[in-house]
């Protein structure tokens, strides 16, 4: 949604939009990313899943830790890739959706009021359907 | 513009949307009313929804998909606990499975609409609560895939270009 980019993009310094842009701009990172929001991945178990070297993997997910996409986490010998499991910033995300959701809403609310006529006022043209 | 407030709750998962419209409370609730013409905003451009049972009644449900830019589905429900034309509206809102019943894995809202007059026209209040703090996340984590194939796709837009 175009709104949480927006989001993301106001709370961020230029030099984060690019890390930010950097870290989306490659597919394997882009499904690291996936990977990570749906579960938390192992970055082993990550380098079992693409074409490329445990040390490439690793590279990719430091480029998503450095635009601050996911967090790693040392587990006895594996270390856990997770996105940002903060609950505040969870709940201010889904908030944020629900509030564009029904911004969006309201704007197409008002729109449609100005486009049907009003059968009770006739200067709209209504009067006679 | 239209929205005159809105208020985030994090600890309470409520927001509270208010909006003013030029117009009579009876033609805001028409278009809550009038599923024709509740298609015309419910889902975004991108997205346009499609109601395909609507009653209003306490008691009564809606349901609808929204089809997407690929011709993808997307099912919803509402179960209408309270109506009151031209006043006010409470319904439960959630997603549904292929076939148009509701899916109880996935999250729910509550939803209360006001429709009060006010300076010559309308005031409507909003109030969506989440379900439950799991059912916020499990929201907020469709909407960070979303925001992601967004931003992704508009990077290939970009790149296009």
């Amino acid at each position: 949604m175009l709104t949480y980019n927006q989001m993301v993009v106001d709370e961020l310094t230029d030099e984060a939009v690019d890390d930010l842009f950097h870290a989306l701009a490659d597919a394997t990172r882009r499904d690291i990313l996936r990977r990570s929001v749906r579960g938390e991945p192992s970055v082993s178990r990550l380098a079992g899943a693409y074409p490329m070297s445990f040390a490439a993997v690793q590279k990719h997910v430091a480029v998503l830790e450095r635009a601050g996409l996911v967090t790693k986490e040392r587990r006895g010998r594996e270390q856990i890739v997770r996105s940002d499991h903060d609950a505040v910033r969870r709940a201010r995300l889904a908030l944020d959706r629900l509030e564009a959701a029904w911004r969006g809403r309201v704007e197409r609310m008002s729109h449609l009021l100005e486009e049907i006529p009003d059968p009770d006022d006739p200067t709209t043209g209504g009067g006679d359907r | 513009m239209t929205v005159t407030s809105v208020d985030k709750d994090f600890d309470d998962l409520t927001l509270t949307l208010i909006a003013d419209f030029d117009a009579p409370p009876e033609r805001v609730w028409e278009l809550w009313a009038d599923p024709r013409k509740l298609e015309r905003w419910w889902g975004p451009p991108t997205h346009p929804a499609t109601f395909e049972r609507h009653d209003l009644s306490p008691g009564g449900g809606v349901s609808y998909y929204m089809t997407g830019p690929d011709g993808e589905r997307y099912g919803g429900w509402w179960q209408v606990t309270s109506a009151d034309a031209p006043k006010s509206l409470e319904f439960t809102d959630g997603f549904a499975n292929d076939d148009g019943t509701p899916n109880p894995e996935m999250p729910t809202t509550e939803v209360r609409m006001q429709l009060a007059e006010h300076g010559g026209g309308t005031r409507m209040e909003l109030r969506s609560v989440f379900g439950t703090r799991e059912q916020m996340e499990q929201l907020a984590e469709m909407g960070m895939e979303e925001g992601l194939k967004q931003a992704v796709g508009q990077m290939d837009a970009l790149l296009a270009a």
